[in-house]
Order: structure tokens, then sequence, then C-alpha cells
């Protein structure tokens, strides 16, 4: 029988992100805010990687990719009118006159991101393991080097800054709840149960009725709607999209939180997400005080190394705990 | 342009791609033996680099001193990270290397920083190794020769190797099915470090090239002569070694003439153009030129 428990937990959820947010947001200080912000960022991209790494797994290391999308798209969307011909003189004519508020812009980066997911995934996904993996670096750093190319929309180098903060931690708590919300239903319903079989044996999947093609293109397909909304976010919170920053370092950290966290596992991303961004935290002004950069990491590396030698399942395997599903029997197929 | 700025062209083409090779061998050959793909490779080639300025400089030593001392690290490195990592690991699930790999890239990209500082610092051979020859409308220098030379030379040796010696034969066959090698009282984890030491090696001596050729190294350097040789190694065919080369010269010849050749505005698109190659060539013949149907890509 279902249980409700999930349902509660989601209710107790929203109830802790609003009074966390108020409680936060009147007391902490804007560095306080930043961080927290960011861990809500990181979450939402671990969740979304997890989608299409976890549930699907199609091992992508194009986040970023989709991360740039949706914050350029963003960014540009909600660029001021005045800064517009300062900053962007050679913009095409159609996008001058564009400007949307914060949260359809977000909406339009997301979708531009998973559209974009779409043509992709038409020809990358029929490769496997780490070949496709391989093909997203490229696609990957084909983006990295048309932002860096096209001066006329993006600046080149530069990257547009100047955006306006309209990320606080309210759209972040939102944007959490709304991926972990989605996420979790994917997972419980039949399109999740073919991902989870797509993953496991693709052919007898396949011969069980499962649509391979469509069920991995919609895994890969949501994952960049979610790394778009959060490029978006990014993008506002410290105001500045790259090229630079959409790098595969940013992927390699987003792997780690799903890997860390339990490839497939939502409470394990959204955990590994905080300690994650928490441990990069201390270790900056470590790194700045004593002059050792790079020593973060190189304790992140070592932490997912020993993760894969010792525990490859992460810390919650690839289901949820218990106390969330209110089932005392392992849930997942796989287990 | 006339054939002379083409002959240039092409020479630095071939340049290029000797460096790519012996980075592309080594990636092929761990793909082949193990079904890595290890993203740490590119880093072999930094550690080989900092090696040389360090033997070089520091050390005072004579070139062929340098280049035996760099090859010795590399081994060495590929053993250390195959004996500490990837042995472990062996029998997981293939991304599972990977990831770990990648892991093992940041780690050492990052020690780097962390010991040598990001600045980077000019690395300069010998005065004899700048003198620049003329033959017919193409320049070099006497560095590029070494270069194009001493990866020919390995290059033919390691062929030997793998096709003459009890080693290269243990090393086909543990490519070939693993658990038979291993029936057939084949050392696998002696032949697979040994690969690991082989590819690590070629790689560090490419590092010393790349040093030599451009006359900067940094702790982040690895990274694009990695991914650019993993891409030569794709297009020949993952797994095979005459492939890994000849896709290197491939690509490096077409990287210098699509730099060389287009107007100048599209020579930023350089790395968008490898790797659009890559994203075609896996989806289009995703054996390579070379490489055997393993079946399991697609």
């Amino acid at each position: 029988m279902e249980s409700n428990r999930p349902r509660y937990c989601l209710g107790l959820l929203i109830m802790f992100m609003i009074i966390f947010s108020l409680g936060i947001e009147r007391t902490a200080n804007d560095y306080i805010l930043a961080i927290v912000s960011f861990t809500g960022i990181n979450i939402i991209l671990a969740i979304s990687l997890n989608v299409t790494n976890g549930f699907a797994g199609l091992f992508s290391l194009g986040h970023p990719a989709f991360m740039a999308i949706g914050g350029y798209t963003t960014a540009l969307l909600t660029f001021s009118m005045e800064k517009k011909p300062l900053f962007l003189p050679d913009l095409p004519q159609w996008l001058i006159p564009v400007y949307l508020p914060f949260f359809p812009s977000l909406l339009v980066g997301g979708c531009f991101a998973a559209l974009v997911a779409q043509i992709v995934g038409i020809s990358v996904l029929r490769l496997k393991g780490h070949y496709l993996a391989v093909a997203t670096m490229g696609f990957l750093i084909i983006v990295q080097v048309l932002l860096n190319n096209a001066d006329s929309i993006t600046r080149g180098p530069l990257g547009l800054n100047g955006l306006e903060d309209f990320t606080n931690v309210y759209w972040v708590a939102g944007w959490v709840v709304v991926t972990i919300y989605t996420c979790w239903k994917i997972k419980f319903s039949s399109l999740g149960r073919s991902m989870l079989a797509v993953r496991e044996d693709s052919m007898a999947a396949n011969s069980l009725g499962v649509n391979l093609f469509y069920t991995r293109n919609f895994a890969f397909t949501v994952g960049a709607f979610f790394a778009g909304v959060a490029g978006g976010l990014w993008g506002h919170l410290i105001t500045a999209v790259t090229p630079g920053s959409f790098s595969l370092i940013m992927s390699f950290n987003i792997i780690v939180m799903v890997v860390v966290g339990g490839t497939g596992s939502i409470t394990g991303s959204v955990t590994a997400a905080i300690i994650f961004t928490l441990a990069i935290e201390c270790f900056r002004p470590l790194e700045e005080n004593f002059g050792i950069y790079g020593v973060g990491e190189i304790v992140i590396s070592l932490v997912l190394i020993l993760i894969l030698i010792f525990k490859p399942s992460g810390m919650f395997g690839t289901g949820e705990p218990n106390f969330i599903t209110g089932k005392y029997k392992p849930l997942n197929p796989t287990n | 342009m006339d054939s002379g700025y083409i002959a240039q062209q092409l020479a630095n083409g071939l340049i290029l791609g000797s460096m790519y090779a012996l980075v592309a061998i080594g990636f092929s050959m761990i793909y082949g033996i193990v079904r890595l793909i290890n993203f740490a490779h590119g880093d072999i080639v930094m550690i080989g680099a900092f090696t040389t300025l360090g033997l070089m400089e520091t050390a005072g030593l004579p070139f062929p001193l340098v280049a035996f001392g760099v090859l010795l690290t590399g081994c060495g490195m590929g053993i250390l990270i195959e004996r500490v990592s990837f042995r472990p690991m062996r029998g997981a699930p293939q991304v599972t290397g990977f990831i770990a790999s990648l892991g093992i890239s940041i780690m050492l990209q990052n020690l780097g920083i962390l010991t040598l500082s990001a600045q980077p610092r000019n690395f300069s051979f010998p005065s004899y190794m700048q003198h620049i020859l003329n033959l017919g409308p193409v320049s070099f220098r006497v560095v590029d020769l070494v270069i194009i030379l001493t990866a020919f030379f390995l290059m033919v040796a390691l062929i030997f190797l793998v096709q003459k010696t009890k080693l290269g034969i243990a090393m086909r066959a543990t490519a070939e099915n693993i658990d038979v090698a291993r029936l057939m009282g084949i050392d696998i984890n002696k032949t697979i470090m040994a690969t690991f030491a082989i590819g690590s090696g070629l790689a560090a001596i490419a590092g010393l090239m790349w040093g030599g050729k451009f006359g900067q190294i940094d702790p982040l350097m690895g990274y694009v002569p990695g991914l650019k040789s993993f891409v030569a190694a794709v297009i020949g065919g993952v797994g095979s070694i005459p492939g890994a080369i000849l896709g290197a010269f491939i690509l490096g010849l077409s990287e210098v003439l699509f730099v060389g050749l287009l107007p100048p505005i599209y020579s930023s698109y350089r790395d968008a153009f490898v790797f659009g190659i890559l994203i075609i060539i896996l989806i289009a013949m995703p054996n390579g030129l070379l490489g055997k149907d393993i079946g399991d890509r697609a």
C-alpha cells in the first residue's frame, strides 16, 4: 500500500523552507545568505544531474553547458534596458527590446536549455557509458567556445556582468522545493521506473516495451531544464555569467555531489550538496589565509576516490531512506 | 598562399601530431587493456614537463639523461596511479573508473598548484636545441626535429614491444580476454601495471616535448593535450595503437591546417572544431578508423 509518509515529508519540507528562509533572511549577513543560496543552487544541480545520471544511467559531463545556456538566456532577458546599448552595442535587432521579469526569464532559460538538450540528445544519447560522457564533454567545450566567440550576444570572454541581484533565498528555496518534488514524482512514476529499468538493463527494458529513446531523452531533458534554471539563479546570484565559469571543474563538482550522495538517490543528492558546499566554504578561508590554494579540491577528489573504492554506492545508495518513503522494505528493485 | 607556407604548416602539423601520438598511445593501450578512459593521462604530461624542468635546470643533467629520468618518472606515476586507485576498482562499472580518473586528474592539477604554484614558468632547452634549421621553404628548430625523431623512435620501439616480446603478447592477450589470459598463466596485475607504466612514460616524454615546443608550462597544461590526444585515440579507434598514431597525425595536421588555411577569425573555433570531430566520429563510426568492433559503445 502506498504510504502517505512522502506527502507529510513534503509538507514538512515546505514548512521548513518557509521558516528557514524567513528566519535566515532576517538574521544572517550577506555572506551567509550567499552561501545558503549557493547550497540551494547546488542542491538543484545535484538533483537534476541525478535524474540524468542516476535514474537513467546517462553519464553526462555536459551539465554546466545547460547551466550556461540557461544562465545566459536568463541574463539576456533580464538585462536592464539602459545598460543594453552600452554593454552590447552589436546585439541583434530583435533582441534589443526583449525584456522579461526574473521568474519568466528563468522559465525561458530552463526551457531553452531543455530544447537544446532535446536536439543534442537525439544524436548523442545513442552512446553509452563513458562514450556518452566524452561526447557530452565535447558538447560542453563546444558551448564554451561558442560563448567565447559570439561577442555580439555574450561579450565573449568578458561575459555578461552587472546583472541585477534578483536571486535571493526565497527564489532558491522555492526552486529547491519544485526540483525535489518534480524529481521525486518522476522517480516514483512509471516513467521513473522505466528509467531505472533502462539503467539496469536496457535490452531487457526494451523487450518489456520501454521506449529507450524516449525515456533517455526525457531524463536528459528534465536534467537540462533544471540545470538551466540553476544557471539563471546562479548568474543572478553572483551577478555575472562568464564562459570560463561553466567549466569541466563545475561538471566534476556536480558529479562529486551525485556520487557521494548515491547515484539515484534524491535524499543523497541533497545531503551531499549541502556537505559539499559547506566544505568548500570551510576550505576557502583556509586557502586564502595560508596561501595553500588547491587544498579544497585535493581533499574533495581524495574523498571521491575513497568513496568510489570503499563505498561505490554512496551515502544513500540508489534508493531513498525508509523514514521518508514510509516503507520498511527496500523500495528499489536493485537492492 | 604559396606552397612553402603549406609545407611549413604541414611540418607544424607533423610536430603537433607526434606529440599527440605519444599521449594517445597511452590512452589507447590503457583503454584496450582495462576498458578505462584514463582522464588523468593528460596530467602525466604536466608531470613530465615539470620533471624536465627540475632535472634540467635545477639538477643540470645533460639532455639524454633528462629524457631518461622523465620517462622513468612517468612510468612510476603510471604504476602509482594504477596501484592506488584503479586496481581496487577493477571489476566495477566502467563509469566508476572514469569518474575516479577525473578525480585523480583534478587532484594532480591541484597538487601541482599547491606545490609549484599556478604561475606559468618559462621553459628553455639548451641553446643548441633552439638553433633554427632551414630545409627548402620549411624552417624549424632542432628541438622540433628531436621531437619528431624521438616520437618515431618510441613508436617503433613500442610496436616492436607489443608485437614481438613476451610482455607484448601478454598485453594483447589481456586486452583480448582478461579471464582467458589469466587462465593461460598470465600475471594480469603485472601486465596491466606494465601497460600503465609504458603509456604514462610516453605521456611524460610528450610533456618534455610540449614544454620544449611551447616554452611555457603550468600545472593545468595537461588538460588540453590530454583531451585532444583522447580525441586522436577515438579517431583512430580506441584500443588500437596504430590507430592512435594515425589519429594523432590526422588530428595534428587538420588542426594546424584549420588554423593556418582558414581566415583568422575562425582560429578561435579550433577547439570546437576538434570536439565537433569527436562527436561526429563517436556517432558515425564509434570504432574509429582502425579499431575493432567491441560492440559496447553505442
